[in-house]
């Protein structure tokens, strides 16, 4: 039993488990503090014979106290998560540089869809593979979500990478991926029967390996 | 005429002594059989909640083993006893609906509104009995229309107990369509009796007060249940008013949440949370005032803070309105609505900062009884806190990217409706018991039941916030699909175990609920030496409570005053130096 | 025990609110009411926004001048309303019971004139769904008189009307009762709560339908 975050294998970790253990240690601090405090206080007030209880109204110090203390270490940690939360999912902070890549989402499976050798979206050389994605490590990616029925969530835990896909609405989530390896997508919104099993793989390759698995995507097209 | 005199007594009480058993124990207009009818639906609702998380719970620790007794199910949700996919989703959101709308609530307000308000505040019934009465039944027809959406073709509900669009909207998507229009009608037909349930509380807090019983002499669960009053008013129409569209969605072809002619997906969860946030703080307001009133009873002192308490509570309740957004980070909504709904999710967590601390306040220096009431709601604070603070990384709007749907949420919900708000029933519930019935819950099994329950939950919802920082997503039917969630199948076992033990622990307070009925220990008028004026009369009390109109000489929490040998001093205790209020009024 | 009825009168209770339970209550359940409404106008609003092209011009598709005269017709029924409060506030009978009467005609002339209008409206081919297919306005939408779709449109449309056509037929039958009650000496001129309360429904109700009245079809 762990409150350590899996390794984190995009740009975004470092800031996000950043933000996460800071929270951690504030909020472990509050839970020590009130737990024990409790329990102090039941052993050390318990009713014995003979004691009465200290008739007290309040104390307006103390309520400033804790009301400031709180208020402050929130605002902090509010400002603290602004810049982060901008910078990952404003719509101005996506890389104008990123490769980008269509999803289409449905009942139960997403549909990567590649810009093919000319680099461009939309034309006819793109191609579609089912539950794959493949990116190169160290570029930004950028990917539009396509829901088609109803709502999905691509989440790629790896990469603290979540992002609800919503049928009519044109949504962006872009992320860099720093460590070649195979991470899994899982869908986080409801949507249905085989919600379960909405499954996908994300494949991070160098930059050699990625142009090599284009090309040969490309090779096998031509054969078709 | 605009005269103020207010009605004091209803004359249907004057006949009291000459009704049927129907008219008395039935279709009563007492709000005290009111609350007990309530409590008795809502215990039957909280049953099928729990037995409907125990299911869940199997699947997700035993998923290859039938399910005990599943044989019963019928092959459209379990067959061999093994569930659906399908069926998995209509039972998790069919357990949180239930739990939500027919136990928690009901419990809360609909339970303890009805059975404190007239007599915590010296009235003889509630301002529209008629109405309550109405009001009672009209929610349990919702319960049993709720009930027969799991009997129709295509399976009940099975998009969420929020529903979100589309997947609610149209059958296509889920192969349910009755079950989803049952559960919206019941939910509306709830949503009238509530309604009803709060114009009666607000008006009997604001014109039914005894004399001397002045705002700021009521007592904290008056308060809690007041403002909650206002919240279920105020934000039920909301959910109503969705509700109508996504059924005329479903039902007559209107395209509201259809973006393929005009409608908005996300409407619907703008609507829904809107009406969801304060949703949740109706959920824990009363149950936080009434461990207010218990704390300062078992601590013989009284509430740390009363008029802090107070305006958190009203904090809450403004603030709730504002905050409705961080549900909805992820949800492609504009992102710098996130910030303003971060901001506001940051400053909502102060008032009930101050809460925790005042109640700490109040057990400090006191001299602590601890009955079973004060351990529940000792408990109470010790596992709200966790929740609150577990809600601290979730307002975090980037932290949110990483634990929105996961099992960290399921963590923070528990923590603060079970750990929270249950707990704080089952102390309210062994704290008024003798009121009610006019007999003591036996002790012992009151405390054991306590442990127990303590334990068991904890085992049962901590590792859950492991699970979600792991990245485990919630509404999964079979996480073994995925390798990185392969390796918490033992946690998930863990879980599981500890949720029947937790379960099969419940029989203990079952049982004492029960045969405290019949054998429980007679109880006298006030067995807590409380100071409320609940307690100034026989346990239970008679029709129209009050023999004469009481009146108020002080605060609810003079614990330990100065002015008395004894460490507690009723409200309407005169003492020499007290004055009466003024007789006649403006 | 003493019987409640038997005891003295008691000192006077705290009151919050220098205004009688049943009127105290009447107001909180408009507040309620409020909300409901807010619901369905902000969703109205947002979807309006959100697909402004399903939106027909004003008079394209709804009959403003007949709606005109049935909102002339209810906001008569207030006054009539007004008029039967301050006849019994004289304690004229008469007159309580002429007001009352004119004011449920009224009233159920409205929810008449309301239903005439949807039958045509349904009629010409304009459902909560949109356009129904092979209708006189699915054909003038097709030669581009009409958007291509209304969809959105349909739906505010009928739920926004229709529930405030329920909520005016549920107060004519409440002020039925009333007059009923009236016409059996029920009210006086020191208790008249029944009138008051169920006035203050059916100004609400008034209130709700010019707002109405405005962004449904004049706007």
């Amino acid at each position: 039993m762990s409150w350590i975050l899996p390794p984190g294998a995009s740009t975004f970790a470092g800031d996000i488990d950043f933000l996460y253990y800071v929270i951690l240690v504030i909020t472990g601090i509050a839970f020590v503090v009130v737990e024990v405090g409790l329990l102090v206080f039941a052993i050390k007030y318990r009713a014995r014979p003979g004691r009465k209880a200290q008739y007290i109204e309040g104390s307006i110090k103390a309520e400033i106290i804790w009301t400031a203390v709180p208020a402050v270490t929130l605002v902090i940690i509010g400002l603290m998560s602004g810049g982060v939360w901008n910078h990952i999912k404003g719509r101005n902070s996506i890389p104008p540089n990123a490769i980008p890549y269509e999803v289409h989402v449905k009942q139960f499976e997403w549909n990567f869809t590649y810009r093919g050798p000319d680099g461009q979206l939309g034309t006819s050389d793109d191609f579609i593979v089912r539950n794959q994605l493949h990116i190169p490590v160290n570029r930004p990616v950028e990917l539009q979500l396509i829901a088609e029925d109803v709502i999905h969530s691509f989440f790629v835990p790896a990469f603290r990478v979540k992002q609800d896909a919503v049928p009519g609405m044109d949504i962006r989530v872009w992320f860099e991926a720093t460590k070649v390896g195979e991470y899994e997508i899982a869908c986080a919104e409801l949507c249905g029967l085989g919600h379960y099993r909405m499954r996908a793989r994300v494949f991070v390759h160098s930059a050699e390996d990625y142009q090599q698995w284009l090309s040969d995507r490309a090779a096998a097209a031509d054969e078709e | 005429m605009a005269t103020s005199a207010v009605s004091l007594e209803p004359a249907a009480h004057v006949e009291a002594h000459e009704l049927s058993f129907l008219r008395k124990y039935i279709f009563s207009t007492d709000h005290k059989i009111i609350g007990i009818q309530f409590l008795l639906m809502s215990f039957v609702f909280l049953l099928f909640g729990g037995l409907m998380a125990m299911m869940i719970r199997w699947q997700l620790g035993f998923p290859e083993r039938p399910l005990p007794a599943g044989q019963l199910l019928p092959e459209t949700m379990a067959p061999g006893g093994i569930l659906l996919p399908e069926f998995y989703n209509s039972l998790v959101t069919m357990h949180g609906t239930i739990m939500v709308f027919f136990a928690i609530m009901p419990l809360l307000v609909g339970v303890f509104g009805n059975y404190l308000i007239p007599l915590k505040l010296g009235a003889p019934d509630m301002a529209f009995p008629r109405l309550n009465m109405a009001s009672f039944w009209i929610a349990f027809s919702a319960g049993i229309l709720m009930m027969a959406g799991f009997f129709v073709e295509g399976g009940h509900a099975a998009a969420g107990w929020t529903a979100y669009a589309p997947l609610s909207a149209d059958p296509e998507w889920t192969g349910v369509s009755g079950g989803q229009q049952i559960w919206l009608l019941s939910i509306a037909i709830l949503g009238l009796a509530s309604i009803m349930g709060a114009l009666n509380y607000i008006t009997t807090v604001v014109n039914l007060r005894a004399p001397g019983m002045t705002w700021f002499r009521m007592p904290l669960s008056i308060w809690a249940l007041f403002v909650t009053a206002i919240l279920v008013l105020l934000a039920i129409p909301i959910l109503s008013g969705a509700a109508i569209m996504l059924f005329f969605d479903q039902t007559i072809g209107t395209h509201f949440f259809d973006w393929t002619d005009g409608g908005q997906v996300i409407l619907w969860q703008h609507l829904f949370w809107y009406f969801g946030h304060p949703e949740v703080y109706i959920l824990i307001l009363p149950a936080m005032g009434m461990v207010s009133d218990i704390i300062a009873n078992g601590s013989r002192k009284p509430v740390f803070g009363y008029h802090s308490m107070v305006f958190a509570l009203i904090s809450i309740a403004f603030l709730g309105w504002v905050v409705w957004g961080h549900h909805m980070f992820q949800s492609g909504m504009n992102p710098t609505l996130g910030m303003t709904f971060m901001i506001s999710t940051m400053i909502i967590a102060v008032p009930s900062a101050i809460k925790v601390f005042n109640w700490m306040g109040t057990m400090w220096r006191g001299n602590i009884r601890f009955h079973v009431p004060m351990l529940h709601s000792v408990g109470f604070v010790a596992m709200f806190v966790i929740g609150g603070l577990s809600g601290i990384f979730m307002a975090s709007t980037p932290v949110d990217i990483y634990i929105h749907d996961t099992y960290f949420i399921v963590a923070h919900i528990h923590y603060v409706l079970f750990g929270g708000s249950l707990f704080a029933i089952f102390a309210a519930v062994t704290y008024w018991y003798p009121k009610m019935f006019g007999r003591m819950m036996n002790s012992t099994v009151g405390k054991v039941h306590f442990w127990l329950t303590f334990l068991f939950y904890n085992m049962t919802f901590f590792p859950m916030h492991d699970l979600g920082i792991a990245g485990h997503m919630r509404r999964i039917y079979d996480p073994s699909q995925y390798e990185f969630l392969q390796p918490l199948a033992p946690l998930n076992r863990f879980i599981t175990v500890s949720a029947l033990l937790l379960f099969t622990v419940q029989i203990l307070f079952a049982a004492n609920f029960i045969m405290s009925w019949f054998k429980g220990k007679k109880a006298g008028e006030n067995p807590w030496e409380a100071n409320g004026l609940e307690w100034t009369v026989a346990s239970p009390p008679p029709h129209g409570n009050f023999a004469k109109v009481p009146t108020v000489y002080r605060g609810p929490y003079e614990y330990s005053s100065p002015l008395v040998e004894e460490d507690f001093l009723m409200q309407t205790r005169k003492l020499a130096s007290d004055v009466d209020p003024a007789a006649a009024g403006p | 025990m003493a019987h409640p009825a038997l005891m003295k009168p008691p000192a006077r209770r705290e009151i919050g609110a220098d205004v009688y339970s049943e009127k105290l209550g009447m107001w909180v359940f408009l507040g309620s009411e409020v909300m409901f409404f807010t619901a369905l106008i902000g969703s109205y609003i947002i979807l309006r926004f959100g697909s402004p092209e399903q939106w027909a011009a004003p008079g394209q598709i709804l009959n403003i001048p007949l709606t005109a005269v049935n909102t002339f017709l209810l906001i008569c029924s207030s006054v009539t309303m007004v008029k039967a409060f301050a006849a019994i506030q004289d304690g004229d009978q008469r007159l309580l019971k002429l007001y009352m009467l004119a004011t449920v005609a009224i009233g159920a002339a409205f929810v008449g004139v309301q239903a005439y209008e949807y039958t045509h409206l349904v009629h010409a081919g304009f459902l909560p769904s949109g356009y129904s297919a092979g209708s006189e306005l699915a054909e003038r939408a097709a030669e581009g008189l009409l958007p291509v779709s209304v969809g959105v449109y349909g739906s505010s449309f009928y739920t926004m009307t229709g529930f405030h056509g329920f909520h005016v037929s549920v107060g004519v039958i409440c002020m039925s009762f009333v007059t009923w009650k009236a016409y059996r000496g029920a009210y006086t001129k020191e208790d008249h709560r029944g009138v008051e309360v169920v006035g203050l429904y059916w100004h609400f109700v008034d209130l709700v339908w010019i707002i109405l009245f405005t962004i449904v079809y004049l706007v």
